[in-house]
């Protein structure tokens, strides 16, 4: 692919704290590189920030190859911008031309209250995990890798939902902020697997219920969240995860 | 889990419109195979019998107290839940998302329901209520609802209002259907292929069909 440069615009959303009302500042952005990615594109405007004083962007970042799930931009009315299944961190400059225009804001959600600019606090993702996405083991000596056997088709299902990793662009992405995308993948991966079996029951209860009271919406289907996950999570979990809490409530005392 | 819970839960909330959803599809097949009975070219009287039937028989007249009470659950629990999703995202981008990933009509439930609504309030006004008061809501005498469906179709506005609830109703069903029984927890792609043809099929015909009757009454082919 031919390497060229290009001048662009960014409309950022900037935000002091959880309290401020926020608003969009633009900033023109020179000399950037097709072969840089979408951070390292932010990086150079807030070196840039930082040496005329300014309050650089703040923004979440962490691996940096697409496997954490802790960048989290709304890029031109889509989490993690305009490619499939991609992180932000893993789009890069090549996706635009000289001259455009960009609009990044961060995830909207009530249950993501904007720490800082792009910034969201995401905690209310890990209290669902802690209400069930665990598994009981029993401690002393590791078991045997192949002591229980599995299903190769209930593995290959456990780990495609298993490749969540909680970023947040489901409910981002979702026009109830429903959370159902990333709890169904949690569930599934623990649900499809032996090891999973002990809690089945109480984790999809649990972990639902922790979703409702963390403030997310309930799901519709639209299947906006499928099209936007990074890591091409089915909404077939969804359905899956419908049927765990269903049973689970029913035979529940 | 106490029932109370389970059903005023996120999921919970989506079983019921799953649920009563279905029940009102399986009362569309029942309703449009009666009034299929205009097509008789008998001058209404096979389907006269078949409305005469729903209307003095007490199973079926029980059944419409259900038929009531689940239309009513879904419409209120449709709009707790569109406005309660509504609620979940304060502050909202400013550049909308769109249809990058999902179709309009599954994300516009709550306005095509919304739409059904406003022609359901017509429909039972214009036949099931002048019927029924003519009853004294219990087993009186009926009116001749195939005369009175060809005098209210003779109107040009009655029929494209009806038409343009039957659009309506296959854009809710399109995505009705088949979210319908993923809610219900159907995540066997076998099935889950076959219910999504069915309820294409279902939303183009059904729709279609009860479309077809203001528009043989006004062009009079029956």
């Amino acid at each position: 692919m031919e390497h060229y440069m290009m001048n662009l615009t960014l409309k950022v959303w900037r935000q002091k704290n959880a309290n401020d009302k926020g608003g969009f500042e633009s900033y023109p952005v020179k000399n950037i590189s097709s072969e840089m990615s979408f951070l390292e594109m932010i990086d150079v405007l807030n070196e840039e920030l930082i040496r005329d004083g300014k309050d650089p962007i703040a923004f979440d970042h962490d691996c940096r190859e697409g496997i954490c799930g802790a960048c989290s931009m709304y890029i031109d009315g889509r989490p993690h911008g305009p490619w499939e299944q991609n992180t932000t961190c893993q789009l890069h400059m090549r996706a635009y031309k000289d001259g455009d225009t960009i609009t990044i804001e961060p995830w909207r959600a009530n249950a993501f209250p904007v720490i800082k600019d792009l910034i969201v606090d995401r905690s209310a993702f890990d209290r669902i995990i802690q209400a069930g996405g665990y598994i009981s083991v029993n401690t002393g000596n590791a078991v045997d890798a192949n002591a229980m056997p599995v299903e190769k088709d209930k593995a290959d299902a456990a780990f495609a939902a298993a490749a969540c990793i909680g970023c947040g662009a489901c409910v981002a992405a979702c026009k109830n902020s429903s959370a159902l995308l990333f709890v169904s993948a949690k569930v599934s991966h623990l649900a499809l697997l032996p090891q999973g079996s002990p809690e089945r029951k109480s984790r999809a209860l649990n972990m639902v219920a922790q979703m409702d009271k963390e403030g997310f919406g309930a799901c519709t289907n639209t299947g906006a969240c499928e099209a936007v996950c990074p890591k091409g999570i089915s909404i077939t979990n969804i359905a899956r995860l419908n049927a765990e809490f269903s049973l689970a409530a029913l035979v529940s005392q | 889990m106490k029932w109370s819970e389970m059903f005023t839960s996120s999921i919970g909330k989506k079983l019921v419109m799953s649920l009563t959803g279905i029940f009102l599809i399986l009362f569309l097949i029942v309703h449009v195979s009666l009034n299929a009975c205009i097509w008789a070219m008998d001058g209404g009287e096979m389907f006269n019998k078949g409305a005469h039937f729903m209307g003095s028989n007490v199973v079926p007249r029980i059944l419409e107290v259900g038929l009531f009470a689940g239309l009513l659950l879904h419409i209120i629990q449709g709009f707790m839940l569109e406005f309660q999703n509504r609620s979940k995202r304060r502050q909202g981008y400013a550049v909308a998302m769109g249809s990058k990933g999902s179709k309009w009509y599954s994300r516009s439930m709550g306005i095509l329901g919304s739409l059904i609504l406003i022609f359901l309030v017509v429909h039972i006004s214009d036949f099931w209520f002048p019927n029924r008061s003519n009853q004294g809501f219990l087993l009186g005498e009926e009116i001749n609802l195939y005369d009175k469906m060809q005098v209210t179709f003779q109107e040009l506005w009655v029929v494209i209002l009806y038409i343009a609830g039957c659009i309506s109703l296959a854009w809710h069903l399109l995505h009705g259907f088949q979210s319908a029984f993923r809610t219900l927890g159907v995540s066997n792609k076998k099935y889950l292929a076959l219910l999504n043809a069915t309820g294409i099929g279902f939303s183009i015909i059904i729709p279609f069909v009860f479309a077809m009757m203001p528009v043989s009454f006004y062009m009079g082919w029956v």
